[in-house]
């Protein structure tokens, strides 16, 4: 009794949200409605009794994965009028596909065959007194150690795949060097100077700049990179918007 | 009437609801009493006096916060979304509460013993990430919207570790158990073997709650507050109380996976006396301290450290650990046949 009031409820929730998730307008709605559906999804493994899978669906789907989408859906620009204004054009090719899907789904049912030989299928039942995690980890790890290895590698090639695949060292900004600020001490960065009455200690606006870099610099002009000396009592110029208005605030201001 | 409460539904619910109220009770009012701690202990570490205008040494001073909060406009921006705007605090805060049904206080004593509690624990904290992005997004300002992003990126990057030492420390268990976790502790607790792991997971846990040197998410000196900088009033307060819970959390989880939880540091005769609950809380308290004098001391980490530190450092770390863990356990058979419920 209670447990199908519960059942009733989350999918009810479920398929509710799953149905807002695609006709919401805001993309960033529909993400959230998304987020609700992977819980409710986790409710229900709950009441059939997969506590392990239901917490790995909330840490992994709503925890990590759904984080990363809803990152990248809040900061698209979406224009709403703009996306409106293509629907007519592609409303008859979306027809077309949805169409062709439609009668693949029907042939497939209509032809279901039903394998006669089930039994032959290794069946792998947890024995009495394990815990789900514990039969889970059964199987994976004991009986389909290698598929579930070779699963991991495949999943590894991927992630090298991707990496490889929008890693660019860009010839812009400005890098850290964690190393070499490390490594800096006081005698690196201060200095007693005696300063003479009424003039600056430096000529670049009254700063004093390290001996080298701690950024790895790729914008000529960078902090600390400029081979050409600042010039000597340069007017500041009012259109920059960096504060001082001389070159020391590098790739910033330009 | 045990018959009453333990075999009927409505008994059940009553119960239920009972156990929750015995922990969230102290819960909260611990938590108004942490912010007092926290401008204390601060006060002393900085030689200044803290509170101490509303009544004895300030006690009240919590209350008179709290009032203040209440009675403030709650002012919401003209763009922003409403619904996800209010929604936003009170995930945040619930979430913080959600997670305590599941730390035990004592031996057996927790308001659900489930088999799978340290997951539940993970996947409660995964989801505080929500509250955070919610915020900085339907606040509809430039500040907390990057404020938000900065909490998310980090919350998610130093799960990761956290996740890699909590499965350390389930190797040594063989369950996933809060319960038995503790149980395993009998002889050495965990943060005498695993020193390097409970170290870890301790600035995790710093960096989880968005706490100093880690809280770059509110920022103030480039971000105003970050993801909360448009909240005022109560909501704010939601925010700030579900905070400082979710430090009592991270605290608990702190001294449940590695310092015994309610276990008493040598298991004979004066130490015994002091109920379980008692060594819990003092625990906790003691890793509270931790956390406030952390905030006393260390500046603020850039943001492209606090990266550096939870993927290049910590993640490699937890991982060597986790698999010499396993390979130790499995070379002198210490390894735990668990999984019997």
């Amino acid at each position: 009794m209670m447990t199908q009031i519960v059942f009733y409820v989350f999918a009810t929730v479920l398929v509710l949200s799953a149905g807002m998730v695609v006709s919401a307008r805001n993309p960033v709605h529909s993400v959230l409605f998304l987020i609700l559906a992977f819980f409710n999804a986790a409710g229900l493994f709950l009441v059939a009794g997969a506590e392990f899978l239901a917490m790995i669906l909330v840490i992994v789907y709503v925890g990590a994965v759904a984080v990363l989408f809803l990152f990248v859906v809040m900061m698209l620009d979406v224009r709403f009028a703009q996306m409106r204004e293509g629907l007519q054009r592609y409303a008859p090719f979306g027809a077309a596909v949805g169409l062709v899907l439609l009668a693949e789904l029907a042939l497939a049912f209509s032809h279901w065959q039903v394998a006669e030989d089930i039994g032959s299928v290794p069946h792998v039942v947890a024995a009495p007194g394990r815990t789900n995690t514990a039969a889970l980890g059964d199987v994976l790890y004991t009986h389909y150690v290698f598929l579930f290895e070779a699963c991991g590698l495949v999943l590894l090639v991927a992630m090298i795949g991707a990496i490889v695949l929008t890693l660019r060292e860009r010839p812009m900004g400005r890098r850290q060097n964690i190393d070499r600020q490390h490594e800096r001490t006081a005698a690196d960065t201060l200095a007693m100077m005696t300063v003479p009455l009424g003039q600056g200690v430096a000529a670049n606006g009254g700063f004093r700049r390290p001996e080298h870099s701690y950024y790895i610099a790729s914008v000529p002009g960078s902090y600390g990179v400029t081979e050409e000396p600042v010039p000597q009592g340069r007017p500041v110029d009012e259109t920059r918007r960096g504060g001082h208005g001389t070159e020391n605030h590098g790739g910033l201001a330009q | 009437m045990a018959h009453f409460f333990l075999h009927t539904l409505i008994g059940q619910v009553i119960l239920t609801v009972l156990e929750a109220l015995a922990v969230l009770v102290p819960l909260l009012l611990g938590v108004a009493y942490l912010t007092l701690a926290e401008r204390k202990v601060m006060a002393a570490m900085q030689l200044r006096k803290g509170p101490n205008v509303n009544g004895p040494f300030g006690v009240l001073q919590a209350f008179a916060d709290a009032i203040k909060m209440i009675t403030k406009e709650t002012v919401i921006p003209s763009g922003a979304n409403r619904f996800l705007f209010l929604f936003a605090p009170f995930l945040t805060f619930s979430l913080a509460m959600t997670a305590w049904a599941v730390i035990p206080t004592n031996d057996g004593w927790a308001v659900a013993n489930i088999n799978v509690g340290v997951l539940y624990l993970l996947a409660i904290s995964s989801l505080g990430v929500y509250g955070v992005l919610i915020a900085g997004w339907a606040s509809n300002s430039k500040y907390a919207f990057l404020g938000g992003l900065r909490a998310a990126a980090q919350m998610v990057s130093y799960e990761v570790s956290i996740g890699l030492v909590i499965v350390s420390v389930l190797l040594a268990v063989g369950s996933l158990n809060l319960n038995d976790i503790v149980l395993a502790q009998r002889h050495v607790w965990f943060c005498l073997p695993m020193f390097p792991m409970f170290i870890i997971f301790f600035i995790s846990a710093l960096a989880e709650t968005n706490r100093a040197p880690f809280d770059l998410p509110e920022g103030e000196s480039e971000l105003v507050a970050g993801f909360f900088v448009e909240y005022s009033a109560l909501a704010f307060g939601l925010f700030f109380l579900g905070e400082y819970a979710n430090m009592f959390l991270m605290s608990g989880m702190v001294s449940i996976l590695f310092l015994g939880g309610w276990l008493p540091p040598i298991g004979i005769a004066p130490f015994t006396w002091i109920p379980g609950p008692l060594w819990l809380i003092a625990k906790i308290l003691f890793c509270l301290f931790v956390f406030i004098w952390v905030r006393a001391t260390f500046p603020r980490y850039r943001y492209d450290q606090l990266m550096r530190l939870g993927w290049k450092v910590f993640l490699p770390l937890s991982l060597v650990w986790m698999v010499l863990t396993a390979g130790f356990l499995l070379a002198t058979g210490l390894l735990p046949q668990g999984g019997a419920s």
